[in-house]
């Protein structure tokens, strides 16, 4: 390949021969457009898979699942009377659409639906939390960068860091000491304080001209109308790229309940979903597409806001 | 402070060509008077204490942060240094590097270091160079351009608990996977629960994680000044060319970034492990998180700590070596 890309952008040196260089660059170039649309197609339809799958069974009626899928999830409610395959039946479209996994995970089982609102109330206060704390110290960091200053803020990218097997274990050991293991606060409190947010507002924020704030200062405003007034509006979409992360981050959690919650009747979605193969795996479709709304809605609305996050977050000047 | 005496002195210039700026005239002549009243020692005084004023006032603004990260994250963290010099919490008899060693002799331990570490090894290099081909591939003039950027980067915006109900009828010993296998002629594997597992793991690794490594990646090549790809390409500088000596030196500090995080999610892989097979994987799966997850059911404190300690300077020395290598890489390059 690479021999070929040398003819291509080697510019055309003499008479006859150039017109064929053009022609062949051309017809080469168009190939290897369609070539990388081919490619990038099939690594779509993998990436996207998945998730497809799960929404479209989760069209299905539980005896089409266990049917499909009985002999991965092991069912043993349908007994005899549904036909079991040896073989799964991996189906993008149902054969019949119909909502009742749906009506039976929303009307006829709350557990679910429980489940689901202790993932938005562990989640909820984090993001919103997170994020008020973030924007207050990320305008402190920005503001002025002294030596501690510097110091503090090289601390919190350490901690940004460090994976939760390291992270988890002062968090546990603090919350036993304030005996909130167990609760909700558990997860809320240091979920709240974790630098990760601080990290990507400070980034943006200290690409605000200093002179905008300088005339601010000069017209009389104090600290905090600057934050109010200048750094905000500015940071408006900074926060919005910032409260994506999070959400996602929390929104996907396994460690931390894990180990701070003991009580699985706590436990958010994320965990409990998957701890349905036994029995109600007919149902599973449906719960996981429920699980999945929130996020995509938010991917949806938010994409460019996500993208910018991400290149914030590397410090790349988008 | 010398930045603002800098600044003050800027101010008495621009007031001196008032002739410019009518608007804000009143407002300097009023402060260039002010200025030149005083003597430079008060002025002096009176700009570092507006200084010390500014940095306090905007110093509070850390305050709740820094006061939750002490709390939640730093203090507790230097208890837990503590404790992993002590044999029990309550006795408190300094044993210095004891329980450092008790758990680096740990078999579990072991197993879950050696796990992981291949795991990255494996998983890391390969989320880098993917994502940086997908990110020029879609650098290249195709259609759809901004639909396929969509569709690799939704795998980060869902769940893994969602869809991992699918990966286990794709891998599952009776499932899609194998029977395609079969109708290919090849043998059947247990995906879930051999040596295979680790390849599923780090499908699922890179299925999630590209995306995100590829909006760095566009970025980072979208910065690339134009004008020396444009003088590369007058030089007749082959495509590899430019890659190798251009785009590479500019991407180093992303390559930096991309691997440093690839790194952090694949620690985080044990949420795509637990998922799919619970609390006892099969062996090649015993990741450091479920070493972790079972020494916390002990509340064996003194284990924990010197574990966490232990990875976290791990943790520290990857990333420092890191740094030093992009520095030596991407010296001459700005930005």
């Amino acid at each position: 390949m690479s021999k070929k890309d040398t003819s291509r952008s080697a510019p055309p040196r003499k008479g006859s021969r150039a017109g064929f260089h053009k022609k062949g660059r051309k017809a080469w170039s168009k190939f290897k457009i369609i070539l990388a649309t081919g490619v990038a197609a099939i690594f779509a339809i993998l990436f996207l898979m998945p998730i497809i799958l799960t929404i479209t069974n989760s069209f299905m009626a539980a005896s089409e699942i266990s049917a499909n899928y009985g002999s991965v999830f092991e069912t043993t409610e349908s007994g005899g009377k549904v036909y079991i395959s040896e073989k799964v039946n991996l189906k993008f479209i149902p054969d019949m659409v119909s909502f009742s996994q749906y009506i039976t995970v929303l009307f006829k089982s709350p557990e679910y639906l429980l489940k689901f609102w202790n993932s938005v109330i562990l989640v909820g206060p984090i993001v919103l939390f997170q994020l008020i704390v973030a924007t207050l110290a990320s305008y402190g960091f920005a503001r002025y960068r002294g030596r501690i200053r510097e110091i503090i803020f090289f601390m919190y990218i350490i901690l940004m860091l460090m994976p939760y097997q390291v992270t988890l274990v002062p968090n546990y050991l603090v919350s036993d000491w304030l005996n909130i293991l167990d609760t909700n606060w558990a997860i809320w409190l240091p979920g709240i304080f974790s630098p990760f947010a601080v990290f990507l507002l400070t980034k943006f924020m200290r690409r605000i001209p200093t002179s905008v704030i300088e005339a601010a200062q000069i017209d009389g405003a104090g600290e905090w109308q600057i934050y109010r007034q200048i750094c905000m509006p500015l940071c408006r979409g900074a926060i919005c790229s910032a409260a994506i992360l999070v959400f996602i981050d929390y929104w996907n959690m396994v460690e931390q309940p894990l180990i701070l919650l003991t009580d699985v009747e706590m436990h958010p979605l994320s965990v409990f979903l998957s701890r349905i193969n036994k029995g109600e795996i007919g149902l599973a479709f449906a719960v996981a597409t429920i699980y999945m709304v929130p996020s995509l809605l938010v991917f949806l609305y938010g994409e460019e806001y996500l993208v910018d996050g991400i290149t914030y977050q590397g410090g790349i000047k988008g | 402070m010398l930045k603002l005496k800098d600044k003050s002195n800027i101010k008495e210039q621009r007031g001196s060509n008032t002739n410019l700026l009518h608007n804000t005239k009143k407002l300097r002549n009023t402060k260039n008077t002010r200025i030149t009243k005083k003597t430079r020692n008060t002025k002096k005084l009176r700009n570092t204490k507006r200084l010390r004023k500014q940095k306090l006032g905007s110093g509070l603004y850390i305050a709740p942060s820094l006061l939750g990260v002490l709390v939640f994250f730093i203090f507790p963290f230097i208890v837990i240094i503590y404790y992993s010099m002590v044999d029990n919490p309550i006795n408190g008899e300094f044993v210095f590097l004891d329980n450092f060693i008790k758990v680096s002799a740990n078999g579990a331990f072991q197993t879950a270091v050696y796990n992981t570490v291949t795991f990255s090894l494996v998983a890391v290099p390969l989320a880098v160079v993917l994502s940086l081909m997908l990110a020029i591939m879609l650098e290249s003039r195709m259609p759809f351009r901004s639909q396929f950027r969509t569709f690799f980067l939704s795998p980060m915006m869902v769940p893994v608990a969602s869809v991992v109900l699918i990966w286990r009828v794709l891998f599952h010993f009776n499932g899609a996977v194998n029977d395609l296998l079969i109708s290919l002629g090849g043998p059947k594997i247990d995906w879930l629960k051999s040596g295979y597992s680790h390849i599923v793991i780090v499908l699922l690794f890179l299925w999630k994680n590209l995306g995100y490594n590829m909006i760095l990646f566009m970025a980072a090549l979208a910065s690339i000044p134009k004008d020396i790809l444009e003088v590369a390409r007058l030089e007749s500088a082959t495509p590899l060319q430019t890659f190798f000596y251009i785009k590479v030196r500019y991407l180093s500090s992303t390559v930096l970034f991309v691997t440093i995080m690839s790194l952090i999610n694949s620690f985080k892989v044990f949420r795509e492990i637990y998922l799919l097979s619970g609390d006892y994987p099969y062996d090649t799966l015993y990741m450091l998180q479920h070493f972790m997850n079972n020494t916390f059911r002990s509340l064996d404190y003194q284990k924990l700590s010197a574990a966490a300690i232990m990875m976290s300077i791990v943790m520290i020395i990857i990333i420092g070596i890191l740094f030093l290598v992009e520095s030596h890489f991407g010296k001459d390059v700005e930005g």
